[in-house]
This record gives structure tokens, C-alpha cells and sequence, in this order.
């Protein structure tokens, strides 16, 4: 508890670095992750963090000192080259993307672990801390870092604001973008550049192999909530943010747990609750969803049973056993249990010595499906000029489906028929 | 005699990741054996907890339920939840070795493996770690024989289930009308990829696989319209890495895992101009027609 005290307080300045320092990263990821999440260029960032590597040993080996900036600049330049080359080699070559992509990130990489090694192998000191770039050092911000980061990732906002309707158009229809003579090679030019600005200065935090999480995780998660682009984007900053947070505080509370790991654990936690339990677009949603669908379609075809026999047999009222109803229709006996239990919560059947009978408004319910069906069969073959032995199994699956204005316009649409084309009657409800 | 234990051993594992990436490139999941290299972390340590050394089989079994567990998760991403493939792999992955990390830093002094090692694997000490007989007799390096043991499972993988793994990596629809089971053949190669990551983890670690993995067969892929010569040829590359590898990091004192990964890129590199330009001698005669 006192950890905690502590730790909110912000008295001790190191924690204040590392905690802002690690949410701004994670949050400015966020912001431009979501771009490359909606264009699917979501692993082409793990390129980009891969790519880093070589272009940062470069720029120490050639200027030979670790300023945060030198060090960028050459991780940008490698950063570049690696789009170029996926772009190339998906271009002239049959390779897929995703190829070109593993093929990039792995190679850049060996490169990049050569120079390293072979530095820190050159006995030179000041190369001690490079390997930082590998897992992140976010446990060890600096007040310098800090200040480089968070100018950067103000320009990254700044960028982001400016060209916001123009980068919204070339992630969701390029094309109409070059029709509207929109520059799409140059906003695409800035999109690349400030993709790999944000891949350079996130690295420093949770290092090359997890900046991708940084990147498409807040995006991912943010998709979920919304279908807006602003609310989406500003949902994965906050969600970029929180972890960032949560990431600095576990690893301050126990000071041997890194911290990049844990901040992408703390996304992923968000991520995967948000796919699972966001309202609407959420799995458990979608499945809840599913699960009604399908009661109301058994519910239904259970109904259809009761007015079949009823039909047949021209008696309605008349209590039909188990078997009876089976005998009619394709279906699973534990169905058609379940079935009738959902049926007579509903009142719509009731249970007499063992057999079952509809209750009228089991039969008005029923009707209606029934006429439904019919109605689209009719549709079917007057409009369509489908023949009458073609039309049943279209008709089985939407009469579930068709809404009451939609019922209204075929009644008008066929003139309230009579008789379906397997001449049997269409039942209309008495209003 | 180092230099040609380690060769020896680069090849062995080479070889097996070409040829296994030569289905992976041409099922379009070149990213998903991506993916598996890094997840299979989580797996490894809690092998190592479990079994407190670091045996063989525990890690490999510890391994190959992680490999196949990445992707169902993916899958389950992908066509459940309608999230994106490329964000679905991302965010699977990434979330998987980030619990390795935190793992292995939960159990420091319990788990001898530290972060480097696994990116870059330590392929310079597989001749110090030798496999003695009981009576003493040394059999060289250990990591020679497991890679070997490897190479000679994934051979009989390819030679018994080559028809299987043809058709449906050629054509799904056809396979699936053949009455061959698509999701069995799917499986086992995840399987086996999540096998060979492993069994490749100590030598070259995670990242370096996926060199292995996709740059020969991608070089080979740009060579020739045949499985079989893609195979062979991706072999080859994967051979001509660890040969050029080896001798390059003694020349610059760097990572032999890098410079191998290094190698493949140039070689991958040399493929591509080849292909460029006969693309381009077998589009002259058109234009010369067309003008």
C-alpha cells in the first residue's frame, strides 16, 4: 500500500520520468497504429521495429557517440529502407506480402544482431547500453529522454491533426482519394514517415520485438468499441496510455519485472476483454446474438409442426404425442424438446397427459410464419419465375427473417394471394 | 574442428526450417511461422519450471502445445471475432512472448535462459556442450545430434505426407473434395514448425528461425515453379547460410545467428535480380511485337 502511495505521489523524479515517458510512447503508438491497423499494414510495423536495429548500430558506428537523436535518425533511415524493400518485392516479385514482410524483418534484423555483437565485441565502452534497443530500457528514462520523446511525439499529433481527413480517405478508399486529386503518394509518404518516427522512439520503451503490440494492440482492441475513426483512435490512446501506466507501476513495485513486457501484457488484457466483451461487436455479443437467432428459429419451426399436423389432419386443437410431431420433420428429438420447454414458458403449447397442444396464441404465432413462408414461395415463382419444387428452401430460411413492413409490401406487392404454388392455403391473421 | 561443429549444426537446423518453409511461404502463413517462433517462449519456460533442466523432450512438448495453441488463438481472432489476419497474428504473438518475458524474469535463477540468448540464440557454444556415453566416450556436441534427430523426423514428415501436404497446399477445395483432412495436415505442419523452433531456439534463437524459415524457400521460390526443385533448392540455400555465416562473424567478431541471417539475405538478394531480369528478357520479345 505504501507502494502505491509512493508511487502516485510522484515524489521520486525517476518515477515521474518513466511513467509519463512510457505513456506518451505507448500512447502516440497508439494514435498512429491505428492508421496502419485500418490500411492492414499492422505487421509492417513489427518490419519497422526489426529494421531499427541495423540503422541504429550504423549511426553509433558512424558517429560513435548514443544521443537519443543521432540514433533515431539512423534507426529512420533503416526503418525507410525496410518499407522500400517490402514494397519492392511485393511489386516485382511473386512473393505475397506477408513473405516480403518475414523476409525483411528477419534478414534486417541478423544484420542488425551482427553489428551489435560485433561492436560490443570491438571492446569500444561507450557502446554499452545499445543492446537496450533489443528490450527497451523504459525502467531507465532519463529527463533528456523524456524531453526528446515527448517533442517528438508532439510533432506526431501536430502531423496527425493537420493531415487527419487526408490520412481517414487513404485508409479507407485510396482510390477515390487519387480521384479526388488527392496527393496520395505524398500523404502516404507521411504516413510511412511518422509510422517509423513512432516505431523509432517506441522501441526505446518495450524494444523491437514488442513494439508491434504497441502499435496494432491499442488498435485492435479500439476497433471494437466504435466504427469511428476519431473515437477509435482516441479510445487506443487511452487504452496506450493506461498500460503505459500500469506497465511503470508493476515494475516499480517489483523492481526486477521489466516493464515493456508488462505494458504489453497490460494491452493485451485490454485487447482481448474488449474482443470478447465489447457491446455489440464483441464475441459474447455476437454469440448472444446467435443464440437468440437460433431459439427463435427453432421456436418457430416447432410452431410450423403443430400447423402442419393441425392442417393435414384439419384439426387444429387436437393433442399430437412426441413421435407424432417428429414424424414430420427433420428434427433431433432433444430439439424438439428444447422446443416445446421455450414454447410453454411463452404459452404458446401446453402439455396434457404426455401430449402436446397449441394454445391460440401458439396458433396465431405460427400462422404467421407459415403465411410468411408461403408469401416468398409465391414471390419466388411469380416474380423470380422460379418453379413451385425450387422455392421451399429459399422460403424455410427467410421466413424467419422478413419484418412486418417487409410482409406488408409482398402482401400488396402478390395482391394478398390466396394459395401458394403447391396450392396450399395462405393463412392471414384476423386483425 | 569448432568451426565444423557449428557449420554442421546451422546446416542441420537450416535445412529442416527451409524445407518446412517452403509450405509456410506458399500457404501464404510465411507470418504466421513468425508468430509461432516468438510464442513458443511461454511454452519453453514453463517446460523448464516444470521439469526443473533443461531436457530435450519436456521443451519440445512445451513447445509444440504453445505452436499449435498460437495459432487456434489466431484462428479464433480471425474467424470468430472478424478481427483482421495481420492484426489477429500481432497482437497473439506479441501478447505470447511478452508472457514468456515476464515468466522468465519471475523466475530468474530458476530458468537458465536469459532475453538475449533467446533472440539470438548461442550457436558459438554448441561445441562445448559435448554428449558423453556412460562409459565416456564422447559423441560430440549435443546440439548436432538433436539437430539431426530433428532434420530426420522432418524428412519423414515430408516423404510419408507429401501427397497431403501437396494438395492442400496447392489447391484446399480439391483436397477437401479428395476427402483428405485439410485441418489434420494443417496442424501437423504447425506442428512441426513449432517443433523445429524450438529444437532451433538454443543455437539461433526466435528472430533467426524465421530467417531460416522464409528467406530460403522465398529465395527458391523465386527460381523455380517446382515444389521438389524448391525444396532442393531452399536446402541448399539454407546450407550455403551457415557455411557463408560462419566465416563472416569470425571475419567481423559478430553473431554467427546474425551473420547467418545476414547471408540469407544476400543470397535472397541474388535471387531476386536473377528473377527481375529474367522476367524482364521474357517480356522483351512481346514489346518488340507490340511496337
Amino acid at each position: 500500500m505504501n507502494d502505491l502511495f509512493q508511487f502516485f505521489s510522484f515524489s521520486d523524479p525517476n518515477v515521474r520520468y518513466v511513467t509519463l515517458g512510457t505513456m506518451v510512447l505507448a500512447a502516440t503508438a497508439a494514435m498512429v497504429g491505428s492508421f496502419s491497423f485500418l490500411r492492414k499494414r499492422a505487421l509492417v510495423g513489427d518490419a519497422i521495429a526489426h529494421s531499427i536495429l541495423p540503422g541504429v548500430c550504423l549511426a553509433f558506428m558512424v558517429s560513435g557517440s548514443k544521443t537519443p537523436l543521432v540514433l533515431i535518425i539512423g534507426a529512420i533511415i533503416t526503418g525507410w529502407i525496410s518499407l522500400l524493400v517490402i514494397d519492392g518485392i511485393s511489386r516485382t516479385t511473386k512473393l505475397k506480402n506477408d513473405a516480403a514482410i518475414g523476409i525483411v524483418l528477419s534478414v534486417f534484423f541478423g544484420l542488425g544482431i551482427l553489428l551489435l555483437t560485433s561492436i560490443q565485441h570491438s571492446g569500444n565502452a561507450s557502446q554499452a547500453g545499445l543492446d537496450k534497443f533489443l528490450f527497451g530500457k523504459a525502467a531507465s528514462l532519463t529527463k533528456d529522454d523524456i524531453i526528446t520523446f515527448s517533442s517528438i511525439g508532439i510533432v506526431l499529433i501536430i502531423v496527425v491533426l493537420l493531415f487527419y481527413k487526408e490520412f481517414k480517405l487513404i485508409s479507407f478508399n485510396p482510390d477515390y482519394a487519387k480521384v479526388i486529386g488527392l496527393p496520395v503518394k505524398f500523404l502516404e509518404f507521411i504516413l510511412a514517415t511518422i509510422t517509423v518516427l513512432a516505431v523509432a522512439v517506441g522501441i526505446q520503451a518495450v524494444g523491437v520485438v514488442l513494439m508491434a503490440a504497441l502499435l496494432i494492440t491499442p488498435a485492435s482492441g479500439a476497433r471494437f468499441w466504435t466504427h469511428r475513426l476519431g473515437n477509435m483512435i482516441v479510445i487506443a490512446m487511452v487504452f496506450g496510455a493506461l498500460s503505459g501506466f500500469f506497465g511503470s507501476y508493476i515494475s516499480y513495485v517489483a523492481p526486477n519485472m521489466p516493464t515493456g513486457p508488462w505494458v504489453v501484457m497490460c494491452l493485451s488484457i485490454l485487447a482481448i476483454g474488449s474482443i470478447w466483451f465489447a457491446p455489440k461487436r464483441g464475441m459474447l455479443a455476437k454469440y448472444k446474438i446467435q443464440a437468440e437467432n437460433k431459439k427463435k428459429i427453432l421456436v418457430e419451426n416447432v410452431l410450423k409442426l403443430f400447423y402442419h399436423l393441425g392442417e393435414s389432419s384439419n384439426n387444429f386443437e387436437a393433442e399430437r404425442s412426441i413421435d407424432e410431431l417428429l414424424a414430420t420433420r427433420d428434427l433431433r428429438k432433444i430439439e424438439l424438446n428444447r422446443g416445446l420447454q421455450l414454447l410453454r414458458k411463452d404459452n404458446s403449447v401446453r402439455l396434457k397427459e404426455g401430449n402436446w397442444y397449441i394454445t391460440s396464441k401458439g396458433l396465431n404465432e405460427a400462422k404467421r410464419v407459415i403465411k410468411l413462408h408461403r408469401l416468398w414461395e409465391m414471390y419466388l415463382n411469380q416474380r423470380l419465375k422460379l418453379e413451385p419444387d425450387h422455392v421451399h428452401n429459399d422460403a424455410e430460411a427467410i421466413e424467419h427473417i422478413i419484418t412486418p413492413e417487409l410482409e406488408k409490401q409482398l402482401e400488396k406487392e402478390l395482391n394478398y394471394p390466396i394459395k401458394d404454388p403447391h396450392e396450399s392455403i395462405i393463412p392471414y391473421n384476423k386483425d | 574442428m569448432d568451426a565444423f561443429w557449428i557449420i554442421l549444426t546451422g546446416s542441420l537446423i537450416a535445412v529442416s526450417c527451409s524445407l518446412l518453409g517452403c509450405y509456410l511461404v506458399l500457404r501464404k502463413m510465411a507470418m504466421v511461422g513468425d508468430a509461432i517462433s516468438h510464442a513458443v517462449l511461454p511454452g519453453i519456460v514453463i517446460a523448464y519450471l516444470l521439469s526443473g533442466s533443461r531436457e530435450t523432450l519436456p521443451m519440445l512438448v512445451g513447445a509444440a502445445v504453445l505452436g499449435v495453441l498460437t495459432t487456434v488463438i489466431i484462428e479464433l481472432f480471425y474467424k470468430r471475432a472478424k478481427l483482421q489476419v495481420d492484426a489477429s497474428i500481432g497482437i497473439t504473438f506479441t501478447w505470447l512472448f511478452a508472457i514468456g518475458i515476464i515468466l522468465i524474469s519471475l523466475f530468474t535463477g530458476q530458468v537458465d535462459l536469459d532475453q538475449d540468448c533467446v533472440l539470438y540464440g548461442e550457436i558459438a557454444y554448441v561445441p562445448l556442450d559435448l554428449w558423453f556415453s556412460e562409459s565416456g566416450l564422447n559423441y560430440g556436441p549435443r546440439a548436432v545430434w538433436i539437430g539431426g534427430g530433428l532434420l530426420v523426423i522432418i524428412l519423414a514428415f515430408i516423404f510419408k505426407g507429401y501427397k497431403g501436404l501437396f494438395l492442400t497446399t496447392f489447391n484446399e477445395e480439391f483436397a477437401k473434395a479428395l476427402g483428405i483432412a485439410v485441418g489434420f495436415w494443417h496442424y501437423s505442419l504447425m506442428g512441426a514448425v513449432s517443433l523445429t523452433t524450438v529444437v532451433s531456439f538454443e543455437s539461433v534463437g526466435a528472430i533467426l528461425v524465421v530467417a531460416f524459415l522464409i528467406v530460403p524457400p522465398s529465395a527458391a521460390y523465386l527460381l523455380t515453379n517446382k515444389l521438389k526443385t524448391m525444396l532442393l533448392l531452399s536446402s541448399i540455400f539454407g546450407i550455403l547460410c551457415s557455411i557463408g555465416g560462419y566465416y563472416l562473424a569470425v571475419l567481423i567478431n559478430g553473431s554467427i545467428a546474425g551473420a547467418m541471417a545476414t547471408v540469407a539475405g544476400i543470397i535472397f538478394l541474388i535471387a531476386w535480380l536473377i528473377s527481375v531480369l529474367r522476367k524482364n528478357r521474357a517480356i522483351k520479345p512481346f514489346d518488340i511485337i507490340s511496337s
